[in-house]
């Protein structure tokens, strides 16, 4: 399929560039919905590859690239399940948005995700399977499941490991702390920082300097330099799921549902 | 470098133009999140002005519970 209009994401393909846009208000939470219309794109997507060299990841919304997972979505419907059920619930929808990760993670095309505003949690994982990340420089990244007594469960952790310092990794994840483009790209995360409102455009250009390359090299470059840690994600699905059944994620997971606070982002 | 009162002066030149609110409806000691009208996305885009304004690193964390201006910009000046 060469183009699709979902209720939250949206694709098509043009001039050998797939561009995948969310736009599920109010930030791009990653709920059911959106996955299910995400697994439509990881399955058509091999059909695309054949078509395409790039793939384009973007936000049309103005709040920023994703809030992350629907937590309040998760809350109700694990409070419609005794507590073993919710806990299956949940390893079924890590395999899932798993898969999709990966196939995204592994696609031939060259990926780029174009990132501004909120990039938090699953969204900040969403970015991370891309092979470039261009920020605006109004981006902000973070990891702040600790404050609900999770770790990041759609392949967060193996991936930041695989792109930076371990240092790095374990301020983000332990502090809970956010930060900006400017750091980000001091760190190594993001490879370019754009003015505000420019990320998209420079993806695109970026993508379309891809096509002068011969795609067989590319795609040998890609699978030299950026190995998916299988091994790692199957073992944060693992940990995730030991700590999703214990008591403090549940009144954590109130907590936020249910916060009329200005500040419930933070740890 | 800057004294706090020249930091606060700024935070709210930044805040007034950015969320469009006349400077002279902002002082030191109102509650910011009520003044500008902003939720906690819009809170998180004001972090990142003040972090690029002054180049300086603010950690989330070190603004919990900070509401007024004036706090804000004690947080800001340890920071310079």
């Amino acid at each position: 399929m060469e183009k699709f209009d979902g209720q939250a994401v949206s694709w098509g393909l043009t001039d050998g560039i797939v561009e995948l846009a969310l736009h599920r208000e109010p930030c791009n939470e990653i709920g059911l919905l959106t996955l299910e219309e995400l697994e439509e794109f990881a399955a058509a997507l091999e059909g695309l590859n054949n078509q395409a060299h790039a793939l384009i990841i973007y936000s049309s919304l103005k709040c920023g690239f994703s809030a992350g997972a629907d937590l309040k979505e998760l809350f109700r419907i694990s409070q419609e399940m005794d507590r073993n059920e919710a806990v299956k619930g949940v390893r079924d929808y890590l395999e899932r948005i798993h898969r999709v990760m990966n196939a995204i993670d592994g696609s031939p095309l060259t990926t780029i995700a174009a990132v501004h505003g909120v990039t938090f949690g699953g969204g900040f994982e969403l970015a991370l399977v891309c092979d470039l990340i261009i920020a605006d420089k109004m981006a902000r990244f973070c990891f702040p499941e600790l404050r609900l007594g999770l770790i990041p469960g759609f392949g967060g952790i193996p991936r930041l490991k695989r792109d930076l310092g371990n240092g790095v990794v374990r301020d983000l994840l332990l502090t809970g702390r956010s930060f900006n483009a400017t750091k980000a790209q001091q760190v190594g995360l993001v490879s370019q920082t754009v003015p505000e409102g420019e990320s998209l455009k420079v993806a695109r250009a970026t993508a379309v300097q891809l096509r002068k390359f011969d795609r067989r090299t590319a795609i040998a470059a890609k699978e030299f330099i950026k190995p998916i840690p299988y091994e790692e994600l199957r073992r944060e699905i693992e940990i995730f799921c030991e700590l999703f059944a214990e008591p403090a994620v549940e009144a954590g997971l109130r907590k936020f549902a249910e916060s009329t606070g200005t500040q419930p982002y933070l740890p | 470098m800057l004294t706090l009162n020249q930091t606060l002066e700024e935070i709210l030149t930044l805040a007034a133009s950015h969320f469009k609110v006349a400077r002279e409806k902002l002082s030191p000691d109102d509650d910011f999140f009520r003044t500008l009208g902003i939720n906690s996305l819009q809170t998180l885009e004001l972090l990142t002005r003040l972090e690029h304004h002054f180049q300086i690193e603010l950690p989330d964390y070190e603004l919990q519970g900070v509401s007024d201006f004036r706090t804000l910009a004690q947080r800001i000046q340890a920071r310079l």
